[in-house]
């Protein structure tokens, strides 16, 4: 029997899996409000702390790009990471799991649909923090910052698909580790403040998190004085080399758990 | 003979901290190409389990099953184009996409290319009469349209083999029969195609289905075309018997001379029992039980043999009274 190339079929289930995503934005706009209003209030807030204790104004950047990424990273936890959970809940993780296609694509395609909730997230506080607190970056910097932040993206995106495995065997838990791993993962990569403050150690560990080293490398390149955590071409090389390790990681933790999950029937819910 | 699928000394074994739970226990079984093959059995008896075993969900605890030849456990990723899973109360997908643009979704998973794959769903709606709702939220659907939409699912990317598993459980009568009337023009198209279904409703298994398997706690206890299953208790005389609710009386309507099985259904405030009889004149020994009970007989019927006779005589009880052990 023939059958469509594999490539094929995972490219055509990443379009598939992010359409729903898409027309949810279309059709129920109630999200502008809560992953775009709300967030810049507190992107907001934030900057109005930096500004009550008279920090220099490039920390207001650090808050703006900071909260940039932040619509990133919660994309990556609970429209990636999460999702099997709640699908393996209404059913649809079983037809997703039989079908001839993979996982990976599967998550992919949920990330994708996402990212367009994300993108519009990150810009509105993008432009209107950045024109509210006269914030200004380095033109210069653009451009390779607009690299740094794709590699940053793609190594989150498969850190992504690594936690979704792992959280489909939390099961009932995710929702709750996703939540706990929050605030310190804020913390961790310094959303809101240079991660060179964090010290080596602390800052060595938060950089486990692509979005660490990504952020500090963009902040480096279009804010001028931003204090160097550790050089930008060994930033850089570290996004690169997390892509490769969490795409192996991810791959070989998904058809791992994948063969598990059969074994345990988790991929169903169970009814003899 | 050409098999579609079949199964060896299959068992599985569900083991948490604090129990295991044998939900098959050696399931051998042959089904041919072309068949219309149904489970049947009461809840909890395993029929489920089976089926996410055959479509790749599930390993077995031990044992081998081969599906299409292609055997589950190791050559699960081919197999998974061959075929299609429709279960009963499916509430899958996405509420907020409309019919047309969810089928459209679950065939993309199967590599499909658009244009085929949209006429095909276009082809599909129509036959079952959901055209209308074609562009109508998922989340809008009664539950007949919805379970037509998840059979039009199975359908789209036609498979070899169609794993139904209880697909008309809370449906109405006018919805069920649309969902079975489809699965038979769907087998006429093609006599290579062969659908497994899972069922506790006896009448759906002796209406569909060209074999039957009867599953009882993990085991099957009778394999047979539905006359073949029925022929089983021709010899004997079954006769229903409505009574006025009252104390525990099948027990002793068991120890009557002459009852060779027994089984009780609540219906409508009423006790519907079905007694199979070696021989008319055992009525009459039915007959002072019911008096000696005080209750009052609403209704005597003599009848044809059914397959929830037949599972009545194979396993002790009915179904209802299986589940509820």
């Amino acid at each position: 029997m023939s059958h469509p190339s594999a490539m094929r079929i995972f490219l055509k289930t990443i379009v598939a899996r992010a359409y729903p995503r898409f027309v949810a934005a279309y059709r129920n706009r109630a999200w502008l409000i809560t992953e775009t209003l709300l967030p810049l209030v507190g992107t907001i807030a934030m900057i109005y702390v930096y500004r009550a204790l008279h920090a220099p104004a490039r920390f207001l950047g650090f808050v703006v790009l900071g909260g940039v990424l932040l619509a990133f990273w919660q994309n990556v936890i609970w429209a990636m990471a999460t999702q099997f959970f709640w699908d393996r809940g209404a059913g649809n993780l079983e037809l997703f799991a039989m079908a001839p296609t993979s996982l990976a694509a599967i998550l992919l395609g949920m990330a994708l649909g996402g990212a367009y909730v994300s993108l519009t997230r990150a810009a509105t506080i993008l432009l209107v923090a950045s024109l509210l607190f006269g914030v200004s970056y380095s033109l210069s910097g653009l451009l390779p910052a607009l690299g740094v932040f794709v590699l940053t993206i793609s190594a989150l995106y498969c850190l992504g698909m690594l936690l979704a495995s792992l959280f489909l065997f939390y099961q009932r838990e995710a929702w709750q580790l996703a939540d706990a791993m929050q605030e310190p993962i804020y913390f961790l990569s310094g959303f809101y403040f240079p991660v060179r403050s964090l010290g080596a150690v602390v800052g060595g560990v938060g950089s486990l998190i692509p979005l660490t080293l990504g952020l500090d490398a963009i902040r480096q390149l279009i804010l001028p004085g931003t204090p160097q955590f550790i050089p930008l071409p060994v930033e850089v090389l570290a996004v690169v080399a997390q892509i490769i390790a969490y795409a192996v990681l991810s791959q070989i933790s998904l058809r791992y758990l994948e063969r598990q999950a059969r074994q345990d029937a988790r991929l169903i819910l169970r009814s003899t | 003979m050409d098999i579609a699928v079949e199964t060896k000394a299959l068992r599985r074994v569900y083991r948490s901290r604090s129990q295991e739970v044998v939900a098959l226990d050696g399931i051998d079984l042959q089904v041919r190409r072309g068949e219309r093959f149904g489970v049947l059995g009461p809840n909890g008896a395993g029929k489920t389990t089976l089926i996410k075993i055959l479509v790749t969900l599930l390993l077995p605890s031990s044992g081998e099953a081969f599906v299409d030849g292609l055997d589950v456990v190791r050559q699960f990723r081919e197999l998974r184009h061959r075929i299609a899973m429709v279960s009963g109360g499916e509430n899958v997908g996405f509420g907020m996409l409309k019919v047309k643009e969810q089928l459209w979704m679950f065939s993309q998973f199967y590599g499909m290319p658009s244009a085929p794959s949209k006429r095909r769903i276009d082809e599909l709606l129509e036959r079952l009469g959901l055209s209308e709702a074609a562009d109508r939220r998922v989340s809008a659907l009664s539950s007949g349209m919805r379970q037509k939409m998840n059979l039009i699912r199975g359908l789209i990317t036609n498979p070899r083999i169609l794993f139904l598993d209880e697909p008309t459980v809370a449906l109405d009568v006018g919805a069920a029969r649309d969902v079975r009337d489809e699965v038979r023009r769907w087998m006429a198209e093609d006599p290579s195609r062969t659908v497994i279904l899972t069922t506790h409703y006896m009448m759906e298994a002796d209406e569909l289905c060209d074999r039957v398997a009867i599953v009882n706690r993990g085991r099957i206890v009778a394999e047979g075309t539905p006359a073949e299953l029925k022929q089983r208790v021709q010899q004997n005389s079954i006769v229903d018997l409505q009574l006025s609710p009252g104390g525990r009386l099948l027990d002793t309507l068991r120890g009557v001379d002459g009852v060779t099985a027994a089984s009780v259904l609540e219906q409508d405030g009423t006790d519907r029992f079905s007694l199979q009889l070696s021989n008319d004149a055992a009525l009459g020994g039915v007959m002072r039980a019911v008096e000696a009970s005080g209750r009052q007989i609403l209704g005597v019927q003599k009848r044809e043999p059914t397959l929830e006779d037949a599972f009545v005589k194979l396993v002790g009880r009915g179904m209802a009274e299986e589940e509820q052990a």
